[in-house]
C-alpha cells in the first residue's frame, strides 16, 4: 500500500495534483473575466483587444512579400518558370487532351480512345472490375457532355500530380538523408498542411500569374507535404539486412539510393503517388476560385445560380474520376511483380501494352471515320439536367419533406447555432484564450497548453478576432454533431462484421471525394445558409469519426472482450468498460481528423455565405492583398494546429499507457 | 603473401555502441566487464577481440543471441567501423581504406549471406543474383551468364525468372548464397544462413552447403548460434559471450577441454563420441612401440567403436589419410569417451 502510494505521488509531480491547480487557475481567472463582463465592470481593453495594440501584420508582410518579389527579384524567377518549362507542359497536355491550340498540334484525343486506354490500364492492376470503373467513368463523362471540361481539370492534374511527385520525393529523400533539413521541414509540413488552400493560391496567382500556371503551382505546393511524409517514412522502414545486402554488393552511394532504397521503399512511395494524384484533384477543383476553368468551375457556376440537376451530374463525374483514380492508384500498389516463364516470346511479355497501344490507335482511326467516338456534341449529350432539376426540386417541396428541412433549418438555426455563436463571441477575449488553453492543458499535458496559449495569443493579435471565433463556432458546431452523428453509428456497425466491412468501404470512397461536392447535398437540402455550411462540414467530418471508430472498436484484442464476456458483463457493460476505453486513442485519431476535416470545409464552405475567415479570404483572392491573405490563412493554421497537438498528444499518450503501440 | 598468412587477422578489436564511443574507449579502465560498461550507457557489441582466419579454413562463430556474433562479423567487413583495435585482411588494414577502396575490396573479395536473406523484392532470382555485378559495372551478357552458372550451382535451375516472394525461405536463401558467390569472393561470411529455415531444409541446407565448400574452398566465417551446427561444419569454432570470445578452438577441444564453464555447458549435452576425432584425442608417438593395423585419425570415437571394443591392444596407433602414423590412440581414453564415463 505504501509503496504503491509513494509511486502514485512521485508519478503525478505535474500530474494530477499540479494539473488540477493550474486548471483551476485557469478557469476561475476565466470565469471572473466573463462575469465581470455580464456585470458590467471589465474594461473595454480587457474585452476586446484595442485596434492601436494590433500590429500592422498584413502591411508588413505586404512589405516583406513586395521586397522579395521585386527588390530582390524573386518574380522574375517564377515568372521564367510560369512562362517557361511549366506553361510549356500545361499547354502540351491542354492541347493533346483538350484541344488547345498549341504545340504539337495534335489533340484533341478522342474520348474513345482514352476510355478504351483506361479500361486496359484498369485491367492490368485489377482486372475487369478495374477495366470496368475506367471505361465507365469516361464513357460517362463524354456521354453527359462534360468531356470539355473534365479534360481541362485532367490537363492540369496529369502535369502537376507527377510534378508533386518528383518534387516530394527528392525533398523526401532529403529529409531522410540530413537530419537537420527534417527538423527544418516537420515544423514547416504541419504548418503547410493546415492552411487553407485559398492561403496557398493567391500568392501563387502572384508569383505565377493568373491561369493555369498558378492553379497548377497551389496545387503541386498543396500536394507536396504527404508525399515528401511517405517518402522519409519508407526510407526509414527499409530493412537493415537489404541495406547491408547492397553495401556487400559493392554500391556506390548513387547506386544504394538508386537501386536499394528508392526499389525497397516501393510501397510507401506508391501510397505516396495515390495521396499526391488524390490531393491533386481535390484542389484542381478548388482552383475555380481563382477562375480556373474545368469542372470546378462548371460546379461553381451551378450551385451558384442553384442549377441543381447540373450540379448533381458533375459531381457525379468529380466522385467517378476521383473513385477511378483512387482505385486504379491502390491497386497498382498492391500490385506484385509476376514473373515469365523463360522463352516467353517478346509480344507476350509486352502483351497489355500493345493491346493498349492497339486499342488507343484503333479507336483515334475510327473516331476520324465516326465522329462520334471523337467528340460529343451540344445536341447528342444525354445530360438530365433539367429534368434532375425538377425531380430534386419536387421532391424537396414534398410537405413532409420541406416541413422537415425548414424546421430542422429553423430549429439549428434559432435554437442551436445563433444561440451558440453569440455566446462565444460575448466571451471576452482573454477569457477565451484561457479556456482554449485549460482545454489543450486538461487533454493534451503542458506542452499542447503552452503552444495553445501562444498561438491563440497570436490570433488574437492579428485583428481577425471575431471572425476567427465564428470560424472555430462553426468548426466546434459542426464536429460536435457530428460526433453525435458519427459516433453512434460506428458503434453500432462495428458489432456486425458485415456491416463495419461494407461502412468502412463507403468511408473509405467518401474520404476520396474532393472536399468540395460535399457543399451538393447541403445546399440542395438546406440552400444557401449557416445551416447548409455546418451541414456540409457536419457530414464532411462525420466520415473520419465513422470510420476510426469503427477501426477502434473492431481492433480491440479478442482477449480482452471474451475476458469481459465470461465476467458476465451485459453487451454495455462490456461497451463501457472494455470496448471504449481501448477503442478511444483510435477514436481519437479520428476525431482530431474531423476537427482538421471541418477546417478545412469551413473554408471552402464560406463562399455559401458566412462571415468568418473564410469569407475574407476569398475576398483577398480578387485582389493583391498578400499579407492579410496570409494573415488570415495563419490564423486558420494556428487554431487547427491548437487542437492537433492537444489531441494527438493525447491519443498517445493513451496509447502507451495502454500498451496499445 | 605465404600460403600461411591469415586471411583475416584481427587485434584487441573493440566495437561499442553509444553516445561517444572512441572517447569512452580511451578513458576505459582495463578489466571493465560487460555489465559496467553497459551500467556506463555503452553497449560492448565487440570486446577486446583477436582472431585470425587462415585460408581455406571455416570458422564458425558461436554465441547465444545478443552475443555479438553479428557485430564482429561486420566489423570484418566494415559495414560498421570498429572503435578500437586493428582488423587486417590480406595484409591490409581495412580502416585505412577510402570508400572507394573498400567498395571495390567488396565487389572483389568477399560475399555475405543473411539470416533474412536480405533480397531486393523487386527485382527477379536473375536480377538478384546478377546485382553485384551489375553494381561493379560487367556487361549484360557477361553478368547474365554468370548469373546462370551461380543460380546452377545452387540448384535453381528453372526459377531464374521468380521474384523472392514466390519462392520458399529456402530457395530465397539459395538465392542469397548465390548472390554472395557470384563475384567469387575469396571471404564468405554467412550470418546464421539457416537460422530463420524449418529444421528439416536447415539439414538438407547444412548439406548443400558442406558440398558448395569441398567444391570451392573458401575463405568462411559462418555464424550460429545452434551449436550442432557449428559442430557439423566447423574447423575451428570462436564462441563468443558479451562480445567477447571465451574460447577459439577445433570442435575436437571444445568438446574435451571446455576453457571456462560457460563454454562448458554447452558441450555437457553433446555425444562426445560423435564429434571427436581419433587425432584430436591422439598422443604424440614418442618412442612408444605400435603394432598391427593403424586406425583412420579421421574418424570418430563413434565410427571406430566396434574397432574399439574388440580390438585388444591397450594403444592403437592412429594414421592420418596417407596411411602415415601421426599418434597414439589409448584405447581406455577413448572407451571412456565412447561410454561417456570421461
Ligand atoms: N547498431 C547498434 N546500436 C546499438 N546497439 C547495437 C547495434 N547493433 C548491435 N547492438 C547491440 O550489440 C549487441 C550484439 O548484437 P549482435 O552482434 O547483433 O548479436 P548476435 O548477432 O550475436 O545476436 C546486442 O546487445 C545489440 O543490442
Ligand atoms: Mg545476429
Amino acid at each position: 500500500m505504501m509503496a504503491t502510494l509513494s509511486t502514485d505521488i512521485s508519478d503525478t509531480r505535474d500530474g494530477p495534483w499540479g494539473q488540477t491547480k493550474v486548471l483551476t487557475a485557469l478557469l476561475v481567472t476565466a470565469l471572473a473575466l466573463i462575469l465581470a463582463k455580464a456585470i458590467g465592470i471589465l474594461p473595454e481593453w480587457l474585452n476586446r483587444i484595442p485596434e492601436a495594440a494590433i500590429p500592422p501584420t498584413a502591411q508588413v508582410l505586404d512589405a516583406i512579400f513586395n521586397f522579395i518579389q521585386n527588390d530582390l527579384g524573386l518574380i522574375y524567377v517564377t515568372r521564367f518558370i510560369a512562362e517557361g518549362p511549366l506553361e510549356f507542359l500545361l499547354d502540351t497536355s491542354a492541347n493533346l487532351l483538350e484541344g488547345k491550340r498549341r504545340w504539337p498540334y495534335l489533340g484533341p484525343i478522342p474520348w474513345s480512345a482514352i476510355a478504351a486506354v483506361a479500361a486496359v490500364v484498369g485491367y492490368a492492376v485489377g482486372g475487369w472490375r478495374l477495366a470496368a470503373l475506367g471505361a465507365g467513368t469516361f464513357i460517362w463523362t463524354a456521354a453527359i457532355g462534360q468531356w470539355k471540361i473534365a479534360m481541362q481539370t485532367m490537363s492540369v492534374i496529369v502535369v502537376a500530380a507527377p510534378l508533386a511527385f518528383l518534387l516530394g520525393l527528392v525533398l523526401g529523400i532529403a529529409a531522410w538523408k540530413y537530419g537537420w533539413f527534417e527538423r527544418l521541414l516537420k515544423p514547416i509540413l504541419s504548418v503547410l498542411q493546415t492552411l487553407p488552400f485559398f492561403t496557398y493560391l493567391l500568392p501563387a496567382v502572384i508569383f505565377f500569374k493568373v491561369g493555369p500556371t498558378a492553379g497548377a503551382v497551389a496545387t503541386i505546393t498543396f500536394a507536396i507535404p504527404p508525399m515528401i511524409l511517405m517518402t522519409t517514412l519508407g526510407l526509414k522502414k527499409v530493412s537493415p539486412e537489404v541495406i547491408e545486402a547492397g553495401q556487400m554488393s559493392g554500391c556506390t552511394r548513387w547506386q544504394m539510393l538508386r537501386h536499394v532504397y528508392v526499389p525497397a521503399a516501393r510501397t510507401e512511395v506508391l501510397v505516396g503517388v495515390n495521396q499526391v494524384i488524390m490531393l491533386c484533384l481535390a484542389m484542381v477543383v478548388l482552383t475555380a476560385f481563382i477562375g480556373m476553368p474545368g469542372l470546378g468551375a462548371k460546379l461553381l457556376a451551378m450551385m451558384g445560380s442553384f442549377k441543381l440537376g447540373r450540379s448533381f451530374e458533375i459531381g457525379v463525374t468529380i466522385v467517378l474520376l476521383a473513385v477511378t483514380l483512387d482505385r486504379m492508384s491502390k491497386a497498382w500498389v498492391l500490385k506484385q511483380p509476376v514473373h515469365f516463364e523463360r522463352g516467353t516470346p517478346w509480344w507476350k511479355r509486352h502483351q497489355i501494352s500493345l493491346v493498349a497501344l492497339g486499342l488507343f490507335f484503333g479507336f483515334t482511326l475510327l473516331a476520324q471515320v465516326f465522329p462520334i467516338l471523337a467528340e460529343i456534341g451540344r445536341k447528342q449529350h444525354l445530360s438530365q439536367g433539367k429534368e434532375i432539376d425538377v425531380v430534386i426540386k419536387s421532391f424537396l417541396a414534398i410537405d413532409a419533406i420541406k416541413g422537415t428541412t425548414e424546421w430542422l433549418r429553423w430549429f439549428l438555426n434559432v435554437k442551436v447555432l445563433i444561440p451558440f455563436r453569440n455566446t462565444l463571441l460575448a466571451i471576452p477575449t482573454p477569457a477565451f484564450i484561457l479556456l482554449v488553453v485549460s482545454f489543450a492543458y486538461w487533454v493534451g499535458g503542458r506542452k499542447p497548453g503552452i503552444y495553445a496559449a501562444i498561438f491563440f495569443t497570436i490570433v488574437a493579435f492579428s485583428g481577425w478576432w471575431d471572425r476567427s471565433v465564428i470560424t472555430l463556432y462553426t468548426v466546434i458546431s459542426a464536429v460536435a454533431l457530428a460526433t453525435m452523428i458519427g459516433i453512434p453509428l460506428g458503434v453500432v456497425a462495428a458489432r456486425s462484421n458485415r456491416w463495419s466491412k461494407s461502412i468502412l468501404l463507403a468511408c473509405d470512397t467518401a474520404q476520396t471525394f474532393p472536399s468540395f461536392i460535399y457543399l451538393i447535398p447541403a445546399i440542395m437540402l438546406f440552400g444557401v445558409n449557416d445551416v447548409a455550411v455546418v451541414f456540409s462540414i457536419l457530414i464532411f467530418a462525420a466520415v473520419p469519426l465513422i470510420r476510426y471508430t469503427i477501426i477502434g472498436l473492431s481492433n480491440v484484442p479478442p482477449e480482452m472482450t471474451e475476458a469481459a464476456d465470461m465476467s458476465g458483463s451485459t453487451r454495455r457493460q462490456k461497451l463501457m468498460s472494455v470496448q471504449f476505453p481501448l477503442a478511444l486513442p483510435t477514436m481519437a485519431v479520428g476525431f482530431n481528423q474531423a476537427i482538421m476535416f471541418a477546417f478545412f470545409m469551413v473554408i471552402i464552405a464560406a463562399f455559401i455565405g458566412t462571415q468568418d475567415l473564410g469569407q475574407e479570404l476569398q475576398r483577398t483572392l480578387a485582389g493583391t492583398e498578400l499579407g492579410k491573405n496570409f494573415v488570415l490563412g495563419l490564423n486558420v493554421s494556428l487554431m487547427a494546429l491548437t487542437f492537433d497537438m492537444a489531441i494527438s498528444s493525447w491519443a498517445e499518450k493513451r496509447k502507451r499507457a495502454l500498451g496499445l503501440d | 603473401m605465404s600460403a600461411s598468412a591469415p586471411v583475416i587477422s584481427a587485434k584487441n578489436v573493440w566495437k561499442l555502441f553509444g553516445p561517444s564511443p572512441e572517447s569512452y574507449l580511451k578513458s576505459l579502465a582495463a578489466g571493465r566487464s560487460f555489465d559496467e560498461i553497459r551500467a556506463d550507457g555503452y553497449i560492448a557489441g565487440v570486446k577486446d577481440v583477436s582472431i585470425e582466419v587462415a585460408r581455406g579454413e571455416m570458422l564458425v562463430i558461436m554465441g547465444l543471441s545478443g552475443s555479438g556474433k553479428s557485430t564482429l562479423v561486420r566489423c570484418f567487413s566494415r559495414l560498421h567501423d570498429i572503435t578500437g583495435g586493428t582488423i587486417e585482411v590480406d595484409g591490409q588494414d581495412i580502416m585505412s581504406l577510402t570508400e572507394r577502396e573498400l567498395i571495390e575490396l567488396r565487389r572483389n573479395k568477399m560475399g555475405m549471406v543473411f539470416q533474412s536473406f536480405g533480397l531486393l523484392p523487386h527485382r527477379t532470382v536473375l536480377d538478384n543474383v546478377a546485382f553485384p555485378l551489375e553494381m561493379r559495372g560487367q556487361d549484360r551478357y557477361d553478368r547474365r551468364e554468370r548469373a546462370l552458372e551461380v543460380i546452377k550451382l545452387v540448384g535453381l535451375e528453372g526459377r531464374e525468372e521468380y521474384f523472392p516472394r514466390e519462392l520458399s525461405g529456402g530457395q530465397q536463401q539459395r538465392v542469397g548464397i548465390a548472390r554472395s558467390l557470384a563475384i567469387e569472393p575469396d571471404i564468405w561470411f554467412l550470418d546464421e544462413p539457416f537460422s530463420a529455415l524449418d529444421p528439416l531444409i536447415r539439414r538438407e541446407m547444412q548439406d548443400e552447403f558442406l558440398r558448395l565448400q569441398e567444391m570451392l574452398g573458401k575463405t568462411i566465417v559462418f555464424i550460429t548460434h545452434d551449436f550442432d551446427e557449428a559442430l557439423r561444419l566447423a574447423d575451428r569454432i570462436a564462441i563468443m559471450r558479451n562480445g567477447a570470445v571465451e574460447q577459439c578452438d577445433t570442435p575436437d577441444q571444445i568438446v574435451m577441454n571446455p576453457a571456462t564453464e560457460y563454454v562448458a555447458k554447452f558441450t555437457e549435452d553433446v555425444d562426445k563420441a560423435r564429434v571427436v576425432h581419433a587425432k584430436g584425442l591422439a598422443k604424440p608417438v614418442n618412442g612408444h612401440a605400435l603394432e598391427g593395423a593403424p586406425i583412420n585419425g579421421g574418424s570418430t570415437i563413434h565410427e571406430l567403436a566396434r574397432v574399439l571394443v574388440n580390438d585388444k591392444r591397450i594403444l592403437l596407433p592412429v594414421a592420418n589419410d596417407k596411411g602415415v602414423v601421426t599418434g597414439v590412440l589409448e584405447r581406455d581414453t577413448a572407451l571412456n569417451v565412447l561410454l561417456g564415463a570421461e
